[in-house]
């Protein structure tokens, strides 16, 4: 085979930019965290404090509830993104007339930007201006308010993630699925498999990898959702859509508490991390086996 | 075997697309109501237009401007992240490298962070590290389009590999006995087999790019404001200017919807990551 040289040279720029926009910042913030620091405020010098800010964060209430409410966030959106978006693709399996046009249009929310996802959202569902808060009064007699009411906040946020990310879900899952050779179904179709036993025993089995991978790329980008939150509750009410990334933010910028946010930052990057590679490992193990198989 | 029954998954799709078409009704709906009208009584229906919103947001030329920044920045982030992530991912498929496995899932690490937790160094980073006597990576394009690179490059990486991974390596093999260099193995049998990846990763990378808040409202003041920092300076605490924020907001819409059209029919096909291809 040729050199490895060029296969070098090939990924050298991507080493390269990662390492300058992704290593070296999150050196710093590694750095930072074992510092007292809050440049506008009471500490204004970097101080030396090894392990406290983590010593801190362990009996941290409001840290702790926030990484409670974030795995709540991500388990309910992550698990019904899936199985919304397993359905969906299964949908798009059929021929219909108009296939291609509604693909499109379930496709449109990919686009929007989360800071107008935010929005919209927050427009619809303000008490007292929003139209939904306003029809569930009409017709149900029933009063909505985010405001007010931490489980609708926490449900509405999941709703608007789950509006925004599904379309991804299906798309992935259905290139999935149209890959998938024909013949397993036919075969378990001639030996009288129900429909059930097919999903379980055949369809499962073969897109379990698309699966677990829209799985890791979505509970990675849920675990740090900020924009979208911020703009319809601010994290409220109270603390119920204080999600991680958004409390992080929180402790960065208005408390200026850099030493302390840093740290928050290091163990929810390794917690995240954690949780991506045992997903990837049990990812790459199926497909060694299957290769062995 | 199954009856097929076209006409009700129409009408099912029908239905979703109300659900998944509301939300972006709504933000026109906004768009074209005069600021008192949205404190009434809503109303589904529109009965009147008002154009005003979209006038003042054309007719603003700072905004112009924030869109022109938007339009560079995210086109060459998308492309150079394209390109970047073809090659890694040529290299990652094709050569047999020490610990490219451990390379592969330490790329992903970069997205895996909250971007609040990087405002700071980045901050640092660019108005104090990157700097040459008065210039300053600060506010320049250039400086996003290579910060974006971060959290798009790895998932460009991950979306790519498996199509170039699904091309199958006899192919190459075939073109270098043939006495083919290792540029025209990619640019003659590669390149042209992977374009529908490719496609979906410049459009996915070009949206994430174009839609990004965070990091561009820390980053850039005015040289390098993109639209949506932009749009946001309408929501303010003291009072938010919806009229003129949902106009700017749907007008952000265009670009992507048009770039979004023209690759359609390759999206599905390019998305395989995870897929097994055997």
């Amino acid at each position: 085979m040729r050199s490895n040289t060029v296969g070098w040279l090939m990924l050298a720029p991507t080493i390269a930019i990662l390492g300058i926009f992704g290593i070296a910042p999150f050196l710093y913030v590694l750095y930072v965290a074992f510092h007292q620091w809050n440049p506008f405020g009471a500490s204004p010098l970097m101080i030396y404090n090894g392990a406290d800010n983590f010593r801190r964060l362990v009996f941290d209430p409001e840290f702790l509830r926030s990484v409670a409410v974030t795995a709540k966030f991500a388990f309910f959106a992550v698990v019904s993104e899936i199985a919304l978006g397993y359905l969906l693709a299964q949908l798009f399996m059929r021929e219909f007339p108009g296939r291609g046009f509604f693909r499109t249009i379930h496709t449109l929310p990919l686009i929007v930007a989360p800071i107008v996802v935010g929005s919209v959202w927050r427009l619809m569902t303000t008490p007292s201006i929003g139209i939904i808060p306003y029809l569930l009064k009409q017709w149900f007699d029933y009063d909505m308010n985010i405001g007010r009411d931490a489980g609708t906040a926490f449900a509405l946020t999941v709703i608007m993630d789950i509006w925004h990310w599904t379309p991804l879900v299906t798309l992935t899952l259905l290139a999935a699925l149209l890959a998938l050779p024909k013949e397993p179904f036919e075969q378990a179709q001639i030996d009288g498999a129900n429909r059930w036993q097919i999903f379980w025993h055949v369809t499962l089995p073969m897109i379990r990898p698309a699966i677990l991978a829209t799985v890791f790329i979505r509970l990675m980008d849920a675990l740090r959702t900020v924009d979208e939150v911020w703009m319809l509750t601010s994290g409220g009410p109270g603390d119920a859509t204080r999600y991680v990334g958004l409390h992080i933010w929180k402790i960065v910028f208005p408390k200026t508490d850099y030493g302390y946010g840093a740290a928050i930052s290091v163990i929810v990057l390794y917690l995240t991390l954690v949780m991506c590679w045992i997903l990837y490992v049990s990812l790459v193990a199926r497909r060694e086996r299957k290769r062995v198989a | 075997m199954r009856q097929q029954r076209p006409y009700i998954y129409l009408l099912l799709w029908l239905g979703l697309s109300l659900l998944t078409l509301f939300p972006i009704y709504w933000l026109f709906v906004i768009s074209v109501k005069p600021a008192v009208e949205l404190f009434t009584t809503p109303s589904l229906i529109l009965d009147t237009v008002y154009w005003k919103n979209y006038i003042n947001v054309i007719g603003n030329a700072t905004l112009r401007g924030y869109m022109i920044n938007s339009l560079i920045i995210s086109t060459s982030n998308a492309a150079l992240v394209t390109v970047l992530a073809f090659l890694a991912c040529y290299s990652l498929s094709r050569f047999d490298l020490a610990g490219k496995e451990n390379i592969f899932f330490w790329t992903i690490t970069n997205r895996m962070a909250p971007a609040a937790v990087f405002l700071l160094p980045f901050y640092l980073l660019f108005t104090q590290v990157f700097t040459f006597g008065d210039w300053k990576l600060y506010d320049t394009k250039i400086g996003m389009i290579l910060l974006y690179c971060t959290f798009n490059l790895p998932f460009a990486i991950w979306t790519l590999r498996p199509t170039i991974d699904g091309i199958p390596k006899e192919l190459d093999e075939a073109a270098t006995v043939d006495g083919a260099s290792t540029w025209q193995v990619i640019s003659e049998v590669v390149f042209p087999l992977a374009r529908p990846g490719l496609a979906v990763t410049f459009i996915l990378t070009w949206v994430f790019a174009w839609n990004e808040f965070l990091l561009a409202a820390t980053l850039t003041s005015f040289n390098a404001r993109t639209i949506t920092t932009g749009l946001s300076e309408y929501v303010t605490t003291t009072g938010t200017e919806w009229g003129t924020m949902a106009a700017i907001a749907v007008i952000t819409l265009i670009p992507a919807l048009i770039i979004f059209s023209m690759v359609q029919r390759h999206i599905v096909a390019g998305l395989t990551f995870g897929a097994v291809k055997e």
